[in-house]
């Protein structure tokens, strides 16, 4: 990790970007550095911090069978979705497949409602109806959360088409993986982005596996960035937080005047893809050990913050026992959180369930509406 | 579980019902391992037998293919990238040039971006086709119900959307032996169907297993339980249901004829039809979604043909008109003590 220290009179740490790769885009129009802030630095470690817990927080409570059904955790990824909350805002529309807990954090739940989901509590983001891979924000315009792969992708387009038909100086960042980028929905939708000039940046999160099949035995063109073909591309190293912020902001400005980006950015999962997957079948221990040691995205943050003297090691530990202590009362209160009641089973069916005809099992407990 | 490594050649003996087999060569499997044996002896008798879908490589999600890629090669046990509508297709294309296609689809949840591909390609090719062409050699794999923690991905039955298709076949098993001989006899049908495995029985089901090629006939319903009062009607995990209710209805006095489906459509209706007419009471259940089931088909035949003899409505006894849900589960599905209501309601009629 090279990165150059300079000082300005506002504190102010230029941090040089890794290199970019390309297609149908010019080098030169990328920056090659960014620059960050003692405070913003300590922000990142410390959301970045609260992500990594919460997801190691939720594989205790599936082991102790608190959580129940399917999980998919995304420690060692966190820098991706720190960067897009400093490269996006709000009014940017956010779509996601399964591995989406902690875009949910980002985007506004606390991770007392986003523990209570997965343990399928009242108090969770979706009142525990949607569980694990269904987590969604109208006022942050976060649209989920989905199981099925790649059906997000024509899902975030039409997003994009709204905001561009609705003038919005606005983008819909489209986010999948690389066994994704096989599925024959992204084409389509990436061909009629691309037709209409729509504001949508497909972005893959390439952590190198699809479940436990690598890139190269499931995909004939593994740049993914090139999988656009007519639609220009980026590589980024998804574990560089600044390289993702930056590479947004500029794919944003693309989008609103030109159409449709796609991003690749190389990451890695330290979990198997879900909880069901103990993730060395198909990588070896030392290489998952090896991405900790070198490419951690939390370390990189780190080792800024020391290099430059923002904080000491005693002060990052701090944050380290704060954050944990926040998710520690999280899930202390989700555990006693109750249910949601038998009731909402057969609630949000309909939008206007009271006036539909909701067949019981037994006929008799049927829920009829008033007016029949 | 050791792969077995002798597999009887000498061809395939086809029955009607699993306790005609008079093997005693046989050995304890579950369901999965049932299914294992089943195309171990498919892709050992027939070389032109081809098995791919997603992780079907190392042995698949639920170990169905294990062992069989270090037996035959990549050449015909191979994985495909994470496209359904591709994997569909790309069989019916394969059966259609004489390869026998067993495409697998690892969650039935997954089967829909396939849908067009099965319901407009692959059931109407011989149509269409003025029998010119066919994919008869398709057989797709999916796993099948719910399974205790799917919630609304991991736990459809979408069986009722291809049972809605004429051109295809949809088979649901109960138990190892019918698995194995089911899903020997829809590889081996010449029209293309739709197996489907359910995910719950993988593991939990276990039975003496006959090592033979045997195949059961499809588009046969067997009474699993005989009985004078009431019809229950179900497949795949509801067989299991059904047993526990009809249970707790003996004890009042009820006795329950059960009868498995298997094959979904064409369904044997005679058999069902018999039935009602010595019982005049009959309970349909399924765990998907209750309006369009394959319950409402089963109704509305059986009343047509068992009118005058029936002494109750048919009931259907099955899941919510909601999506499948989380925690909600246990509440969702259709279980013994609903059945077990349904029976009394029905026989107090």
């Amino acid at each position: 990790m090279i990165f150059r220290i300079s000082r300005s009179c506002f504190s102010s740490i230029s941090v040089k970007l890794p290199p970019f790769k390309v297609h149908h885009l010019e080098l030169d129009q990328l920056p090659q550095t960014a620059t960050t802030t003692s405070s913003e630095l300590l922000a990142y470690y410390k959301s970045m911090q609260l992500q990594r817990r919460m997801e190691i927080a939720c594989d205790n409570l599936y082991k102790q069978r608190l959580i129940r059904g399917f999980l998919h955790l995304a420690d060692g990824q966190e820098s991706i979705y720190e960067g897009l909350h400093a490269g996006l805002t709000f009014d940017d529309c956010v779509i996601t497949a399964y591995r989406d807990h902690c875009i949910a954090l980002l985007r506004g739940d606390t991770p007392h409602q986003i523990i209570a989901e997965m343990m399928a509590k009242q108090t969770g983001s979706t009142k525990g109806k949607g569980g694990s891979m269904h987590y969604y924000k109208k006022a942050t315009n976060f649209y989920g959360g989905h199981g099925i792969v790649g059906a997000q992708i024509p899902l975030g387009t039409g997003l994009a088409f709204a905001q561009k038909y609705l003038k919005k100086p606005n983008v819909t960042l489209i986010m999948f993986g690389d066994g994704a980028a096989n599925q024959g929905q992204l084409y389509e939708a990436a061909n009629m982005a691309q037709l209409w000039h729509l504001p949508a940046i497909y972005f893959i999160e390439n952590n190198l596996f699809g479940m436990g099949t690598s890139i190269d035995r499931a995909s004939a063109n593994t740049k993914f960035y090139t999988r656009g073909d007519v639609i220009p591309g980026i590589q980024i190293d998804g574990n560089n937080v600044f390289q993702v912020r930056e590479t947004l902001k500029f794919a944003k400005k693309h989008c609103l005047e030109k159409g449709p980006i796609f991003i690749e950015a190389m990451t890695y999962r330290y979990h198997g893809h879900s909880m069901s997957d103990p993730g060395v079948t198909y990588r070896t221990r030392e290489e998952v050990q090896q991405q900790r040691k070198t490419r951690d995205c939390i370390n990189y943050v780190k080792n800024i913050i020391l290099e430059n003297k923002v904080a000491d090691e005693p002060q990052l530990e701090e944050i380290d026992n704060s954050t944990q202590n926040e998710i520690d009362i999280a899930v202390e209160q989700a555990k006693v959180d109750p249910v949601p009641p038998s009731t909402e089973l057969t609630t949000d069916v309909y939008v206007d369930n009271e006036n539909h005809f909701i067949r019981g099992i037994l006929y008799k407990d049927s829920i009829v509406p008033k007016s029949q | 579980m050791q792969l077995l490594k002798r597999v009887h050649q000498f061809g395939s003996t086809k029955h009607r019902f699993a306790s005609d087999i008079g093997s005693t060569n046989r050995q304890k499997m579950n369901l999965f391992q049932a299914i294992n044996n089943a195309l171990d002896i498919e892709l050992g008798a027939n070389p032109k037998a081809l098995l791919f879908g997603e992780d079907v490589k190392f042995g698949g999600v639920f170990r169905c293919s294990q062992g069989l890629n270090e037996k035959y090669g990549t050449d015909r046990v191979f994985n495909t990238p994470l496209c359904e509508q591709g994997i569909g297709a790309f069989g019916i294309g394969l059966a259609s040039v004489g390869y026998t296609a067993i495409a697998e689809i690892q969650f039935g949840d997954y089967i829909f971006p396939a849908f067009d591909q099965i319901v407009n390609e692959a059931a109407k090719f011989r149509y269409r086709s003025g029998n010119q062409f066919n994919c008869g050699s398709l057989t797709i794999r999916s796993t099948w119900g719910a399974v205790g923690h799917g919630a609304l991905y991991h736990s459809q039955s979408p069986e009722a959307y291809f049972a809605h298709t004429p051109g295809l076949k949809v088979v649901v098993p109960r138990d190892p032996i019918q698995a194995k001989g089911l899903l020997l006899a829809s590889i081996r049908d010449k029209n293309p169907v739709i197996f489907f495995e359910p995910k719950a029985l993988y593991r939990n089901a276990e039975d003496e297993v006959p090592l033979d090629d045997y195949e059961l006939e499809l588009s046969k319903a067997e009474v699993v339980q005989q009985g004078k009062h009431i019809t229950l009607i179900g497949y795949g995990t509801s067989i299991r249901v059904l047993r526990e209710a009809s249970k707790m209805a003996e004890k009042d006095g009820v006795s329950c004829e059960i009868i498995d489906l298997q094959t979904i459509y064409p369904y044997d209706g005679q058999t069902l039809v018999d039935s009602v007419k010595k019982t005049g009471r009959c309970i349909i259940t399924h765990e998907a979604p209750q309006t369009c089931g394959m319950g409402a088909e089963l109704s509305a035949f059986i009343q047509e043909k068992c009118f005058l003899h029936l002494e109750a409505p048919i009931r259907r006894v099955t899941g919510y008109d909601t999506p499948f849900p989380l925690v909600h589960e246990p509440i969702y599905l259709p279980d013994k003590f609903k059945i077990y209501e349904a029976i009394k309601e029905s026989v107090n009629y």
